[in-house]
């Protein structure tokens, strides 16, 4: 098989086909169950965006209302204000969170796939142990972990650096589990000999073999990280105000109390918005780089 | 391989040359890329994670309140935990009570959503996993319980049942013992379907197509033999990293159960594991005997994990 064969393999494959295991009955009970839970799921993200348009005096009232019923966009019409009280201008805390989760968040994928497919389709001595190591990893409590990281960030010089941001991420295990997982089920041996004999050489063969056909995996692991790192707050090691991200000048505003509840739901929405740019991108792609039978094909 | 005993390589050399030559084009085509590309993240992995969990483990056997430097007591740690502290049975009780209910249903509702919304056209299904993703991109979503679940007869689930006459007088849901475990499974399982979620959903676009034609002409009839036929067998490897997630987020399950229930709640009714080592760690400085605990906690989820493994091992083909 060549790799060109292999591709117009999938590609036949894609084109519609007739599924012969579905009922009626069947799809209506899903389309039903499926969309009741789903409003359900949505209650939360429902709520966040009614109370952000909610005034004062519905903010207070008791009982609380879920939904909003006078709505106003007051309470982003001050988000400005609250901003200009700050010391450094808000375009630079934008620059920040943007630049270095969206910097960590490719160079985390790339490291973690290659990583993963090293290990899925290595065959040197100690693969295995690595792989365990990795799994186990995942299992010990982060929390004690602090306190001895935090002396290896101050060892190494990167509190206080944008490099606390960066480096620490890399060694997240999700990534490599995931994607070794991935490519164990769904890159077959055939196709990485085909692309050797072609001539091409490992790193050749991860880039323009392996990535494409993991495509699903890395949209979504692409999701992942760039949610984990958009909102993490590195507390207590970064103090310069320069290098500082939007989770923080967010917990400054928040820390208005009830007074400014309206203004800090506000905020958490605006806040919401780029991870759900990023999922909404990333999982149209997923659905176009590998569609499957649909009940309406 | 060949061995290359007392005189073989004498009467084969052209053979055994080659043969060398061999492995060692292997090593450089083969292993050595491989390594270059591994490097990078385990370097990472090994100077973020290998060393703080060693040096954890170490800590474990000492007594540290971060200010004085680390008192050397044996294994005192884990004698306290196991002998003197019935905290620590208690937090033990409830982590595993929750871990086996939360955990294998979280498993079960994230495999089975990812393969119901997988039925549908791309745009729906990008639609759907949205929905079911939401309460994960919010982030602290469980706050919306807080008010639900509220204990005077404005929260919601108190009016609801007020209003149609089942309850009489409002129920102090997150006070009452009884409540708080369901509670929090509950809540728990609404908010698990991330991580597991998508990548099952990923994995399943991959299941090929001609095992789903072929399934259908050898007779396979239904959905339900579809899915234990082709695709549980192919989903195998995405479902062990899913469970290994769920393993992960039941038995370190902490946050929910604290912003809910808050620390310690009624009767220590649902304070699990990481709630106590929390509060070891930051409120009492007991930094060792916390580190014991993660210790503990680390060999009860390897357990469980390698039970997994066999279970899952049982629907391989």
């Amino acid at each position: 098989m060549t790799i060109k064969q292999y591709f117009q393999d999938k590609r036949a494959k894609k084109s519609a086909v007739k599924r012969y295991t579905r009922s009626t009955a069947g799809n209506i009970a899903l389309v039903l169950f499926l969309v009741a839970g789903g409003l359900f799921s949505l209650l939360p993200l429902i709520y966040c965006v009614s109370t952000s348009f909610k005034p004062l005096d519905e903010l207070l009232i008791f009982p609380p209302r879920f939904l909003v019923h006078r709505p106003t966009i007051g309470n982003y019409a001050i988000l400005p204000d609250l901003m200009a009280s700050l010391r450094v201008p808000l375009s630079r805390y934008i620059v920040n969170s943007v630049g270095i989760s969206f910097f960590t968040t490719v160079v985390y994928i790339l490291v973690a796939l290659m990583a993963a497919y090293s290990i899925s389709k290595g065959t040197f001595k100690g693969r295995n142990a690595i792989f365990w190591t990795v799994q186990f990893a995942l299992m010990f409590n982060a929390y004690t972990l602090a306190v001895p990281q935090y002396l290896i960030f101050s060892k190494l010089g990167l509190i206080d650096t944008y490099w606390i941001y960066i480096l620490p991420p890399m060694a997240s295990t999700m990534g490599v589990f995931l994607g070794k997982q991935y490519i164990e089920g769904n890159v077959p041996d055939a196709l990485l000999e085909a692309a050797k004999i072609d001539g091409a050489n490992q790193f050749k063969v991860f880039w323009s073999i392996v990535m494409p056909t993991i495509k699903p995996i890395w949209l979504t692991l692409l999701l992942f990280t760039f949610r984990d790192i958009w909102s993490a707050v590195p507390s207590g090691k970064i103090f310069s105000e320069e290098l500082k991200i939007l989770p923080q000048v967010v917990t400054q505003i928040t820390a208005g109390g009830t007074a400014r509840a309206g203004s800090a739901m506000a905020v958490t929405v605006i806040m919401m918005i780029p991870p759900i740019i990023v999922f909404l991108v990333s999982q149209s792609s997923v659905a176009e780089s590998m569609s499957s039978a649909g009940i309406k094909e | 391989m060949f061995k290359n005993k007392n005189g073989d390589a004498a009467v084969i050399p052209a053979a055994s040359k080659k043969l060398r030559n061999y492995s060692r084009d292997k090593m450089l085509t083969e292993h050595i890329p491989m390594l270059i590309m591994l490097a990078p993240f385990l370097i990472f992995f090994f100077v973020f994670t290998i060393i703080p969990i060693f040096a954890s483990i170490a800590l474990s056997f000492t007594s540290y309140d971060m200010i004085a430097s680390p008192k050397f007591i044996w294994i005192d740690n884990y004698r306290r935990m196991i002998v003197e502290d019935t905290t620590f049975s208690t937090t033990v009780r409830n982590t595993l009570t929750f871990a086996i209910i939360a955990g294998p249903l979280g498993f079960l509702m994230s495999f089975v959503l990812a393969w119901f919304v997988n039925e549908f056209t791309p745009k729906i299904r990008a639609i759907l996993s949205f929905m079911f993703y939401a309460p994960s991109l919010v982030g602290n979503a469980y706050f919306i319980w807080k008010v639900a679940f509220s204990g005077d007869s404005y929260g919601y689930i108190n009016s609801f049942l007020l209003s149609i006459g089942v309850i009489a007088e409002p129920i102090v849901w997150l006070k009452t013992e009884a409540y708080l475990m369901p509670i929090i499974i509950v809540v728990q399982l609404w908010q698990s379907m991330g991580v597991s979620f998508l990548s099952n959903i990923s994995g399943l676009q991959n299941v090929s197509r001609d095992m789903y034609e072929a399934g259908a002409i050898d007779g396979i009839r239904n959905r339900w033999q579809e899915l234990r036929y082709i695709t549980l067998p192919a989903m195998q490897p995405m479902l062990l990293f899913s469970a290994v997630m769920q393993i992960q987020a039941s038995f370190s399950a902490s946050t929910i159960m604290i912003e809910l229930a808050g620390y310690p709640s009624k009767n220590m009714a649902v304070d699990s594991i990481v709630s106590l080592m929390t509060d070891m760690a930051t409120v009492r400085y007991e930094l060792g005997y916390a580190c014991a605990m993660s210790v503990v906690l680390f060999i009860m989820m390897v357990a469980a994990r390698l039970l997994v493994g066999k279970i899952l091992k049982l629907f391989e083909k």
